[in-house]
């Protein structure tokens, strides 16, 4: 892998190899049962779940990661 | 005629109970599973915030035990168009359609911006979503996001956790005798009777979240609030009293005894 992308992930700067995918970024946060409850956005855009292993960060991508919680 | 008994209908969904479940604020999954338990609720709300990686256990399992579907919100959105982007998450994280809208104008008294919450509404109706918005108790702004596409109204009965009940009854009243989609009241119930009171006024169902999970024991305020909900339901369809500025005796006034000799 050559090179590496700077990217925000829910507000923290991270540097990623190259050819990082949104999957990737979910696996790396550790999200266990099947990431169950989870929703990605980049720059601001839904990425549907099925899109996650094609969909790759650019440099200064804005990556937001949602999981449930409890709420009125 | 309807029943009491019969369920509510939303978007052609049957809900058996009346009182839907917000589920912030709980200390722990164990209590809310247990409060579930003892509101007999099929409903209940969840929110979307940024993914904590030192969580354990999703409240998805947990509601799943229960037995209870969800309704995600867009609680945080100060934008209508915050408020789609977070529907669009809601939709992709919880795989439905369903959404209680949330657009708020003010973060101290956390109450609905009526012209991004339209705006909103609009939107996502076209987009596919099935909208409850969360509204102020205002009649027009009800029948405006009705006009939209919006399977229900939920006004607020006062601010989101003040446990204030119903401060308008009035404008409450009007908004339920003009809709033509279920009323939920939504906000400000702080004890068991605000819940009645709002079924008395003809509400179709209650939401009630802090008034429950802060409460000093959540599971017993989960069965008071499911119980008033179902005196307000049951007294509803019973026909209360109209109030009169005097008294009127219930006991006969003919045929009482007279005991004074000089009198008789």
């Amino acid at each position: 892998m050559i090179g590496s992308v700077n990217v925000t992930i829910n507000g923290e700067p991270r540097r990623l190899p190259a050819g990082a995918t949104v999957a990737s970024v979910v696996e790396l946060l550790d999200v266990g049962s099947g990431a169950r409850g989870v929703a990605v956005a980049l720059d601001g855009e839904v990425v549907t779940r099925s899109r996650w292993p094609e969909t790759e960060l650019a440099e200064g991508s804005l990556v937001e990661i949602v999981a449930a919680i409890g709420g009125g | 005629m309807s029943s009491v008994d019969d369920p509510l209908v939303i978007a052609g969904r049957e809900l058996h109970s009346r009182l839907i479940l917000g589920t912030g604020g709980f200390a722990n999954h164990e209590l809310l599973a247990q409060a579930c338990h003892e509101a007999e609720i099929e409903l209940c709300t969840v929110a979307l915030r940024r993914l904590d990686p030192a969580a354990r256990g999703s409240i998805l399992d947990v509601l799943d035990g229960a037995g209870v579907e969800v309704l995600p919100n867009t609680a945080g959105c100060y934008t209508a168009r915050d408020a789609i982007t977070t529907a669009q998450l809601a939709r992709e994280a919880f795989e439905t359609d369903w959404l209680k809208l949330e657009v708020i104008g003010d973060d101290r008294t956390l109450l609905p911006d009526a012209v991004e919450l339209l705006a909103a509404a609009e939107q996502l109706v076209d987009d596919g979503f099935i909208v409850l918005p969360y509204t102020t108790d205002d009649p027009v702004l009800a029948r405006r996001l009705e006009d939209v596409g919006c399977v229900a109204v939920m006004p607020l009965g006062s601010p989101i956790g003040s446990g204030m009940g119903i401060c308008n009854p009035y404008n409450l009243s009007i908004i339920i005798e003009r809709a033509g989609v279920p009323v939920i009241l939504d906000a400000g119930v702080g004890t068991a009777s605000d819940a009645a009171l709002a079924m008395e006024l003809g509400c179709d169902a209650v939401l009630c979240a802090s008034a429950i999970s802060r409460a000093h024991d959540p599971v017993a305020m989960a069965r008071a609030v499911r119980l008033g909900v179902q005196a307000g339901r049951l007294a509803r369809g019973a026909g209360r009293i109209p109030r009169r500025r005097y008294a009127q005796a219930s006991t006969p006034e003919t045929g009482v005894p007279a005991f004074d000799p000089q009198g008789a």
